[in-house]
């Protein structure tokens, strides 16, 4: 297989790009997109790379038509991704819920700006947190991971494609302009060192009628993708385990969104991830995540010099939420801080897990720019006084 | 052709576990997907190389009673779901199965742009002149002056024509008939399926509970005289002042041709990437 960027190589590339080329080498065949400011250049590297490694970019009408053609061609059986910024990523909710109650595996890429609305188009923001979690309508859960940096957002894009098929789930690269117009070296691997997912399809005939049944015990059943004689059929109603709406049984409903729910959450320890630094003696936890966790890090850095003993938790994956590692954090700090570029959105769930056990305090910056370490050392040391 | 007894269609191609169906008395749905069924029986289709794919509404759960594989998406966005299907995998045959409000409101520019890149699908197009499933609101085909429970008055807006649309935004095959043209509705269909890029079969279909009651057509058999009076064959609309052809419905075929499709256009613009980035010859 040749592909059309280096492989075993590293090169300096920007987060969008690398993004691209990461889906590409997971083996994302079909990208649909509509161009946005700051995700564009993740369509317009797909539309250069596509059609020579045999794959599809297609330039939908709209978000809602670029999330339900990577629907479309999730069921045809390919790996496929979308990306956007915040006004599409408001358009795509209806059908992320409809991928989350389908079980379809796909990646959506979110390159935050700042909003509310068109807001501030080009620059960085990270205001969608709430929205990626909890935006569609209805129960559910899903996976939404968030890089720092742009080997990360390499990284976690490759580890996208792999959790939405071992889960047969959407998930959401949650990352910012920032992090996705900065240019970085990157290395990219070769395709024989990466480890690669798909997802489970019937062993047969009799497992090819339970779509959407726990038939394996895992909570996650094959998928029999279209064209393969299985007649599957997927709706966005209620259905039971064979996929047949069902659409007045409380029962069945229940043990539907319950198991779509329970897959997500039962495999937390699977699919959570984050680092820490120094947080084995510290008074103080910085709760960071993408761009603002790199001016975390640097501040914990230049507080630890100044003998306060702070600690770093720098999340990868913003949901499933480990509420219980935040506590546990909580009974050995006396404050946990959360610096985030918006008014408050992962505060409140570091608030939940800290359980009272320390006081959480927000660093918020909204506006575009992110927070320089020299801003979260001061305010830290404010409160200190 | 030979029309096979209806319990014959009906055991081969539907899934006798959904039935009965969510249909109304009098509703014509059951109609246009006999017809549809006919068509992909006579052609001698392979059931499992074709997906059928829905938004929402009373049409929009056909998908659900035919053994074949099956889509039932979110209101409107029928094709747009159909586009990553067909691209994905362009050996599968797409049929989308819609209704007017779908189509041409909530749906309307994923339809224009649909036809407009040429894609590969069948669209059957179920036009009952008003939202069945959410008790008969105005639809954007709703003819002025009739009523819907949002225009209890009759309806003040010009509708669509959603063939006219179809054939301007580039369609290859667009046919209209009511469901008491059968014999040239099965033919439709079984034109529309061989072609390739995009073809859509439109049927005038009764809704006497949620549309005829309104508007003094409360049986089946009184829309389906109704629209007797309101067609007019396209041969004999060519030949007709504007005037007379105020209030009408014209049927029959209003375009065949073989426009280059999505798929072919794809295929050849992959071919051209790769020679211009010199991999191939």
């Amino acid at each position: 297989m040749r592909y059309p960027f280096p492989v075993g190589d590293a090169d300096f590339i920007q987060g969008d790009e690398a993004i691209a080329r990461a889906a590409i080498l997971a083996g994302c065949r079909f990208y649909a997109g509509y161009p946005i400011t700051p995700a564009s250049e993740i369509f317009e590297a797909m539309s250069l790379y596509m059609p020579l490694v045999d794959g599809v970019s297609i330039q939908m009408e709209d978000e809602i038509g670029s999330i339900a053609a990577v629907i479309g061609a999730s069921w045809a059986g390919a790996k496929a991704m979308t990306a956007t910024s915040g006004p599409g990523f408001s358009l795509m909710m209806e059908n992320l819920g409809y991928a989350i109650m389908t079980e379809t595996p796909l990646v959506l890429v979110n390159v935050q700006r700042s909003g509310p609305s068109t807001g501030q188009p080009t620059l960085a923001a990270q205001g969608d947190l709430m929205q990626a979690i909890w935006g569609t309508h209805g129960d559910h859960s899903l996976i939404v991971l968030t890089p720092a940096t742009v080997q990360e957002a390499f990284d976690m894009t490759i580890r996208a494609f792999n959790l939405a098929e071992k889960y047969r789930t959407p998930v959401i690269l949650l990352t910012d302009a920032e992090v996705g117009h900065m240019r970085e070296r990157v290395y990219a691997p070769h395709p024989d060192e990466l480890e690669l997912v798909y997802r489970k399809l019937p062993a047969n005939e009799e497992e090819a009628k339970y779509p959407f049944g726990d038939i394996h015990g895992d909570l996650v059943p094959p998928m029999p993708i279209f064209g393969k004689g299985y007649r599957t059929y997927v709706t966005g109603l209620t259905h039971d385990e064979r996929g047949r709406p069902k659409t007045v049984d409380a029962e069945i409903h229940e043990r539907l969104v319950k198991r779509i729910v329970g897959k997500i959450e039962n495999n937390k320890k699977d699919i959570i991830d984050y680092e820490t630094y120094g947080l084995e003696d510290a008074d103080i936890a910085i709760v960071s995540f993408g761009i603002v966790a790199r001016s975390a890090m640097r501040a914990v850095k230049e507080l630890r010099k100044e003998g306060i003993n702070a600690g770093l938790l720098k999340l990868n994956v913003l949901w499933p939420f480990d509420f219980e590692l935040i506590e546990k954090i909580a009974e050995n700090v006396e404050r946990i801080y959360v610096a985030e570029m918006n008014l408050g959105q992962l505060y409140h769930m570091v608030k939940e897990g800290a359980n009272g056990k320390a006081k959480v305090e927000l660093i918020s910056r909204i506006g575009g720019e992110v927070h320089t370490p020299g801003e979260i050392v001061e305010r830290i040391k404010r409160d200190l006084r | 052709m030979y029309l096979k007894p209806s319990y014959e269609i009906r055991d081969k191609y539907l899934r006798k576990d959904m039935l009965p169906t969510i249909f109304c008395p009098g509703c014509g749905i059951g109609a246009v997907l006999q017809y549809t069924l006919r068509a992909i029986d006579d052609l001698g289709l392979n059931q499992d190389e074709i997906v059928w794919v829905s938004g929402i509404g009373c049409s929009s759960r056909v998908p659900g009673y035919v053994n074949f594989d099956g889509l039932h998406t979110t209101h409107g966005r029928a094709l747009a779901f159909a586009t990553g299907i067909k691209m994905a995998n362009p050996d599968l045959k797409v049929i989308a199965f819609m209704g007017d409000g779908d189509a041409a409101a909530i749906g309307g520019n994923h339809l224009i742009h649909a036809i407009r890149r040429n894609l590969d699908v069948t669209v059957i197009l179920v036009n009952n002149f008003t939202y069945g499933m959410t008790g008969g609101q105005v639809a954007p085909t709703t003819p002025k002056g009739l009523r819907g429970t949002t225009a209890p008055y009759g309806s003040f807006e010009n509708p669509f024509d959603i063939a006219e649309l179809a054939v301007a935004a580039g369609a290859n095959y667009v046919a209209r008939w009511s469901v008491f043209n059968y014999l040239q509705g099965i033919n439709s269909i079984k034109k529309a399926l061989q072609k390739r890029g995009f073809t859509l079969v439109e049927f005038l279909s009764p809704c006497p509970i949620s549309f005829g009651r309104r508007n003094k057509l409360k049986t089946a058999p009184e829309l389906i005289k109704w629209y007797q009076k309101i067609t007019v064959p396209i041969s004999k609309a060519k030949d007709m002042p504007p005037e007379e052809l105020e209030g009408k419905v014209v049927i029959g075929e209003f375009v065949d041709r073989d426009r280059p499709s999505l798929v072919e256009e794809y295929e050849a613009y992959k071919r051209r990437a790769k020679k211009i980035m010199g991999w191939e010859e």
